[in-house]
């Protein structure tokens, strides 16, 4: 018997000994990697660039999505037949949480789709996975081609520290607002200020109707929720210098008390959904279809699915502005950036691509299949609804009036802040003691960087 | 050959030579990556860039960071739901069916059974929909019968969440207790209950003194493997509440996922799933133990 057991003893040994190396990295500068790779990158001509295969991760696998990015992938192999593109379709969750150990492994894809943030942009730059795109910027003259806002958001310093400032790391192909829906049955004249919202939404109570269409089961609508307020409060620089962590910012401010504080009174109103904590988010707008629901506080990608189920019966503005002819702030953003791997044997050919996907042509590809082109464009949306949607972004991306999404601001920041809404709009804290236990969260991050 | 053959059945060392690719078998693929999850926990790692070393912090942090603790506690009550409910509503029904002649028997045990065969996503996203406080299965029917003051907030209260997600667990679990309670019953022989019955046994009395201990190692399984199940449960929570609301409904395994794949606290999790696996190791082992002595 003593004998096997030394055997196991010195198997374990023997194992443990295998792997008493740090995991992960490879001890490189991502900085001078960095630079390496921008001085290596060129504009050259695909169609001499010999037989390639571009791998590509990408989540556009939802109805216009899914259109858009099939009629690009073909139009791109039929203008470079010498270039096959190996699409990987995956959902969103999918994407992130297959993402890291793809583009980390021998066989990482060419082109990935990298979500915004510090989840995953910022900490596949911090590991030096992703190739900045800044000389490709350059040479196919992107800046032009977006809004300084939008861009910032696909950018972080090559060490990964910083976020919205630095190099790019990738390009968006759509738009995306979070404002109001409305049911104009119900609301026959949109409201053009907050307090007149507020109004409307005492109204609708009063009445016996449900106010606002909201199900906070899936706990990101409350991040939505949260925010569309917060704007409407908070001044737009302090809110992007919170998610991008810059020196002094804080979430224990009197603006975000402010409005934690209304958006509390809301829930305690019964301005939203009852049960809205534990109501879907699917059910919550399919109930507003139904007209249960004068507002709906969503994202723009509902577009599609309202106006197939209400047809002119729905409408969009952004949130209206506390002072009556103020600016208009939203919560906004655009879709996954593409990215290019640091392990791709193409970055040239890979930045082609990317360009391709977000040329003028593109945009008129994406509008024409009822996506909102977050590039400049000269595209005519094709519904009412959508042009309401194009109308709003046009606005804010002249006026840089968009905030980013909480969520990018640290990696457990989705967990803690909406959590703490999902307490604060249940009436279990104090907006004080909210605001202050997300700060809490924060600092923890501020610290350890 | 040997000059002195060791006598026929007597244990030889090339024995262990046969168990050699069993083993090389295990250690691939359980011994050598649970060593490797132990080694990572020591680390400070985001998955990506090179990890820190950390020592024993990660461990620490499952006492001192008050998140963690709560998703234990979770777990624990979970178990009464996973574990304790389900042996209990088997034993009622497996009982019930020893005593009488049920005609179509066969099927009832298969309905009562096929909670089990259903994939639990699908389950859960069932069971979303069945406690939707709007249109939802069982608010409506209270609503219908007149009991609307009785329909609830199911998922998005914070008191009633953890008990509701337990509840599906009761509602899986309990067909898989109840094949095996049955299937023991039967191997109970028939002339125990006749000497109760003579004796002037009740059916309360026949159970607790001819039933249930003829059951024991049946309840030991059952309750070994929905102890594992409770502790590793993930899916449930994951589609029906996220964790939510608030850290409600947060459990360990869901941590794991949450730190491994989403918010890169790779060493944290690693740290969480040995600790996972230990409490499952120990209670497992614990379950098995009570059973055994009571056998004899």
């Amino acid at each position: 018997m003593r004998r096997p057991a030394l055997a196991v003893f010195g198997l374990i040994a023997a194992l443990l000994a295998g792997c008493g190396a740090s995991p992960g990295g490879d001890g490189e500068d991502t900085g001078a990697k960095a630079e390496k790779a921008r001085e290596s990158s060129k504009k050259i001509d695909v169609a001499k660039a010999g037989d390639i295969t571009l791998t590509v991760w990408d989540q556009e696998v939802r109805g216009g999505q899914r259109k858009q990015i099939e009629r690009l992938n073909a139009a791109f192999q039929e203008r470079y037949p010498n270039v096959t593109i190996k699409r990987v379709a995956k959902s969103f969750e999918d994407l992130n949480t297959t993402l890291k150990l793809a583009v980390s492994g021998d066989k990482a894809p060419d082109v990935v789709q990298a979500n915004q943030g510090r989840q995953i942009m910022g900490q596949l730059v911090k590991g030096g996975l992703l190739r900045p795109l800044d000389a490709y910027a350059d040479a196919y003259g992107w800046a032009d081609r977006y809004a300084k806002v939008l861009l910032d958001l696909n950018r972080f310093s090559d060490d990964g520290a910083e976020f919205g400032s630095g190099g790019l790391y990738g390009l968006s192909q759509m738009g995306e607002i979070v404002g109001v829906f409305y049911n104009r049955d119900q609301v026959p004249e949109p409201p053009a200020t907050f307090a007149e919202l507020e109004r409307q939404l005492a109204e609708a109570k009063a009445a016996g109707d449900v106010p606002i269409a909201f199900g906070n089961l899936d706990r990101w609508p409350g991040i939505h929720e949260f925010e569309t307020v917060q704007a409407q409060y908070a001044d737009p620089d302090a809110v992007r210098d919170f998610v991008f962590a810059r020196e002094g910012a804080t979430f224990a401010s009197p603006e975000n008390e402010q409005a934690a504080t209304t958006i509390q009174r809301w829930a305690e109103k019964g301005y939203f959904t009852p049960d809205f904590n534990g109501t879907g988010y699917d059910p919550a707008w399919q109930q507003f279809t139904r007209g249960k629901g004068r507002f709906l506080i969503a994202g723009t990608w509902l577009v599609a699915d309202l106006a197939d189920a209400m047809g002119d019966k729905v409408g969009f503005m952004l949130m209206p502005p506390r002072q009556p002819g103020g600016p208009e702030i939203a919560l906004g953003g655009e879709s996954l950036p593409f990215a290019i791997t640091s392990k791709s044997k193409h970055p040239d050919v890979a930045a082609a691509y990317i360009d391709f996907l977000t040329n003028a042509d593109a945009g008129r590809v994406l509008a024409d299949t009822g996506n909102l082109p977050a590039m400049q464009t000269d595209a005519e949306a094709t519904t009412a609804l959508a042009r309401d949607v194009q109308e709003a972004w046009l606005t804010l991306t002249e006026q840089e009036g968009m905030i980013p999404y909480l969520d990018y601001a640290t990696p457990t920041f989705y967990d803690e802040v909406s959590a703490a809404i999902q307490r604060l709009l249940a009436g279990r804290t104090e907006p004080e003691q909210f605001t202050k236990d997300v700060q809490e969260g924060y600092a923890k991050f501020a610290e350890r960087r | 050959m040997a000059a002195r053959a060791a006598s026929p059945g007597e244990p030889r060392r090339v024995a262990y030579l046969y168990l050699l690719p069993g083993l090389a078998v295990f250690a691939a693929f359980v011994l050598l990556p649970l060593l490797h999850t132990a080694w990572i926990a020591l680390f400070e790692w985001d998955g990506v860039t090179a990890g820190e070393w950390a020592g024993l912090d990660n461990f620490t942090a499952l006492v001192t960071e008050p998140e963690l603790r709560t998703a234990f506690w979770h777990a624990l009550v979970l178990l009464l739901f996973y574990s304790l409910l389900p042996v209990a509503i088997g034993l009622l029904l497996a009982a019930a069916m020893a005593r009488t002649r049920v005609r179509g028997l066969t099927a009832f045990r298969t309905v009562l059974f096929l909670p089990q065969v259903i994939a639990l996503v699908v389950v859960a996203v069932m069971w979303r929909m069945i406690y939707a406080p709007e249109g939802g299965l069982i608010n409506e029917a209270l609503r219908a019968v007149g009991l609307g003051g009785l329909a609830q907030n199911w998922l998005g209260d914070f008191n009633l969440a953890l008990p509701a997600v337990g509840l599906i667990a009761t509602w899986v679990m309990y067909g898989l207790a109840m094949v095996l309670f049955t299937a023991g019953v039967q191997k109970i022989p028939p002339s125990l209950y006749d000497a109760a019955r003579v004796d002037g046994a009740g059916p309360v009395r026949e159970f607790f003194a001819v039933t249930l201990p003829g059951l024991r190692g049946e309840i030991a399984v059952a309750l070994t493997l929905t102890t594992i199940a409770a502790l590793r449960n993930f899916d449930l929570v994951y589609i029906t509440t996220g964790g939510g609301p608030g850290d409600a409904t947060t459990v360990p395994a869901f941590e794991v996922y949450d730190r491994a794949f989403q918010s890169g606290q790779v060493g944290g999790a690693a740290a969480i799933g040995i600790c996972l696996a230990a409490v499952i190791f120990a209670l497992s082992f614990a379950i098995n133990r009570f059973a055994d002595r009571g056998l004899r």
